[in-house]
């Protein structure tokens, strides 16, 4: 340890004696480190809308049902709790949101066409807040409250029903005694979605009328609840677990859309194999210039073996060197990458490439994430790996024999 | 005790097809304190007897001792902890670290023993103005001449007071008047720290400082003699 401010004011001078060599490797590291987080950042913006359009389209971070619904999602299986006593237990909670909502399969009918579609009866003021629909872009007039007799469904279901704003549809459904329960509603305005599929398969009515025409009183079949994020969404779980009867079946959203938690698993996989791909890439040349450092060194190596220093002393001082040149680049790579993301924040146009992303479920502005995680990640990576590929040149200096290179004239 | 003890050393070195006896038969015996020149025209052995008895080269056969320690056998490790320790070298070829300043060279060995940094400034600056060299001790050996660079690794050698100094030509650049600083101080040493010194020469005004003078001719010692410095 005490050698360590020689060893690496040695390493130093080494690295600045040939600039011309060290410049170009930084500038190397540099570009690698910044591909690998530039990179990993729009790959994040794309997945990270991917799921936040998901877990909003659920809604909610956590969802609570009777244990009986995901199998059998009809109004004989709702939650058997009255609205009054669930916002006496959740309203004074400390959730973001919190919406209790009637969500059963229903078909509508218009004049030419039926289809089969999800029927939600929302509190739309309650609701706002879980963002899946822009109240304010939706063509007409989104709900205005829970007592809405009106209806609001997607503008591609709109054209296949051949209906428009103003015009009459029919839900039918059917009660908790499985008796026919149907309704006319207005339709007042139409939304647009980038969620596939969202938009032809879902239609909203006020949470009260939808209650009345499927006769369950003020009961409803799921509650959801916004946390502060989707990362972070025990502690949401948690307090609903707390407090609500262990009866109900209480999901996290990756549990109930499974295919949005593994994408991101998926993702940290990519991102981790991503940077090992782009190190790989950049060490040969580390390894390369390490060799070439200490081949034109050979006398000096030998001269500080003769005078006592030890070998493994010269192997630190290799290792030192191959660190401070990775820590140089790394700088400027994190540098440049925070550089070129930060103005990129307000999301970069891809419509020309995302005709064929959109179904994926990407949208056609890409926000690029730039995770401080990821960045740590790429650090770790670079200089662990560089650690590794360090070692053999720095074990053949350390191996030198001293008096080759002492007694070497000329 | 001995400070030095060779006991029938041979090196061979292979060139060609011929073999070359750069150590024949070797056997010294030197005091702690003493003053020994080695002389013998170039290609006699002088620099493999040194690095020899420096721990730097091993022999085909024979015991090499230092300070009563059979040093022939030892591991580089240790090797290298007799050499720091207890040793200063001068080298024949090649003396000096090219990234490091006049003053980081001299202090190098002492920086590697653990010597505090405010020791090591003072003993290298001393040292510097003994060698002539106060002044220069930011200038790296790239820019400073031969004779300079020289001093500095004298300096280096016998900076940190080590109980045997093995140099190979120290004076090898430097006009007579250096030369003869050089040899004085180096006598200094040997009278008030019982220093002892192995100098490899062709200079015979060198050869006038030691007490002890030793011929060698194509590895073989041909000629040991006291003498009286001069
Ligand atoms: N590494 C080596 N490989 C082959 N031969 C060597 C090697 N080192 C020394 N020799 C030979 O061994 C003999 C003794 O060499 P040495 O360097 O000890 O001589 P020297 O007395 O120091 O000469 P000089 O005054 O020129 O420095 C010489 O003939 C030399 O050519
Ligand atoms: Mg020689």
């Amino acid at each position: 340890m005490r050698m360590l401010p020689v060893l690496t004011r040695l390493a130093w001078r080494y690295l600045w004696r040939n600039h011309r060599r060290t410049i170009i490797m930084v500038s190397a590291i540099s570009i690698g480190v910044w591909a690998m987080i530039f990179m990993t950042a729009l790959s994040r913006g794309m997945v990270d809308q991917m799921i936040e359009d998901g877990v909003s389209a659920l809604p909610g971070h956590v969802q609570v049902h009777n244990k009986q619904f995901l199998d059998d999602p009809s109004v004989s299986n709702r939650i058997l709790i009255s609205d009054a006593e669930l916002s006496r237990t959740f309203d004074s909670a400390d959730f973001k949101a919190w919406a209790s909502r009637v969500k059963v399969p229903a078909v509508i009918s218009s004049e030419y066409e039926s289809r089969g579609v999800t029927l939600l009866g929302i509190d739309p003021v309650a609701e706002r807040a879980f963002g899946y629909l822009s109240y304010d872009e939706v063509e007409g007039r989104f709900l205005e409250g829970v007592d809405d007799n009106s209806i609001v469904i997607g503008r591609k279901l709109a054209d296949k029903l051949e209906t428009n704003v103003g015009k009459r549809v029919v839900l039918m459904s059917q009660d908790p005694e499985n008796e026919i329960a149907d309704r006319g509603f207005r339709v007042v305005g139409l939304f647009n979605s980038d969620v596939p599929g969202y938009e032809d398969g879902n239609v909203f009515v006020g949470k009260k009328a939808a209650q009345k025409m499927l006769r369950i009183g003020d009961t409803t079949t799921e509650l959801v609840f916004l946390g502060d994020s989707y990362r972070n969404v025990e502690p949401t779980y948690d307090r609903v677990v707390a407090s609500i009867d262990g009866t109900l079946d209480v999901k996290r959203w990756y549990e109930v859309a499974t295919y949005l938690g593994s994408l991101l698993k998926v993702m940290d996989g990519f991102v981790m194999i991503w940077m090992i791909v782009i190190f790989l890439a950049l060490s040969f040349g580390l390894v390369n210039t390490l060799v070439m450092a200490v081949f034109e060194r050979v006398r000096e190596i030998g001269l500080m073996l003769a005078l006592g220093m030890k070998p493994s002393h010269i192997l630190g001082q290799i290792i030192i060197e191959s660190m401070l040149l990775l820590s140089v680049g790394l700088a400027i790579g994190n540098v440049l990458s925070w550089a070129t993301i930060q103005p990129l924040r307000g999301g970069i146009d891809i419509s020309i490439v995302a005709q064929g992303m959109e179904m994926m479920g990407a949208a056609s502005v890409l926000y690029p994430r730039l995770y401080v995680s990821d960045m740590i990640l790429a650090n770790v990576i670079v200089l662990s790996l560089g650690f590794l590929a360090s070692l053999s040149p720095a074990w053949r200096a350390s191996r030198y024999e001293p008096v080759e290179a002492i007694t070497k004239v000329g | 005790m001995a400070a030095v003890r060779c006991v029938d050393l041979c090196k061979t070195y292979r060139q060609g097809d011929q073999d070359i006896k750069a150590l024949d038969h070797v056997s010294i015996e030197i005091e702690p304190g003493g003053f020994v020149c080695l002389s013998a025209p170039s290609g006699g052995g002088k620099t493999t007897l040194l690095n020899a008895i420096g721990g730097l080269d091993m022999p085909d056969s024979g015991e090499v001792w230092v300070a009563d320690r059979r040093i022939d056998q030892l591991s580089k490790g240790a090797l290298a902890e007799l050499r720091l320790s207890s040793i200063g070298f001068v080298f024949q070829a090649y003396n000096l670290i090219p990234v490091l300043t006049a003053r980081e060279n001299i202090e190098f060995v002492m920086q590697v023993q653990g010597v505090p940094a405010a020791e090591r400034a003072k003993k290298s600056m001393a040292i510097l103005e003994e060698v002539g060299l106060k002044g220069l001790e930011d200038r790296r050996p790239a820019e400073m001449s031969g004779g300079q660079q020289q001093r500095v690794a004298v300096a280096r050698a016998i900076v940190s007071r080590p109980a045997l100094v093995l140099a190979d030509e120290p004076t090898a650049n430097l006009d007579s008047k250096t030369s003869d600083e050089l040899m004085t101080l180096f006598t200094e040493l040997n009278e008030h720290h019982n220093t002892t010194f192995v100098i490899a020469t062709h200079d015979q005004r060198v050869m006038g400082y030691a007490k002890r003078l030793i011929r060698m001719l194509d590895g073989r010692i041909v000629d040991d003699i006291e003498q009286h410095a001069a």
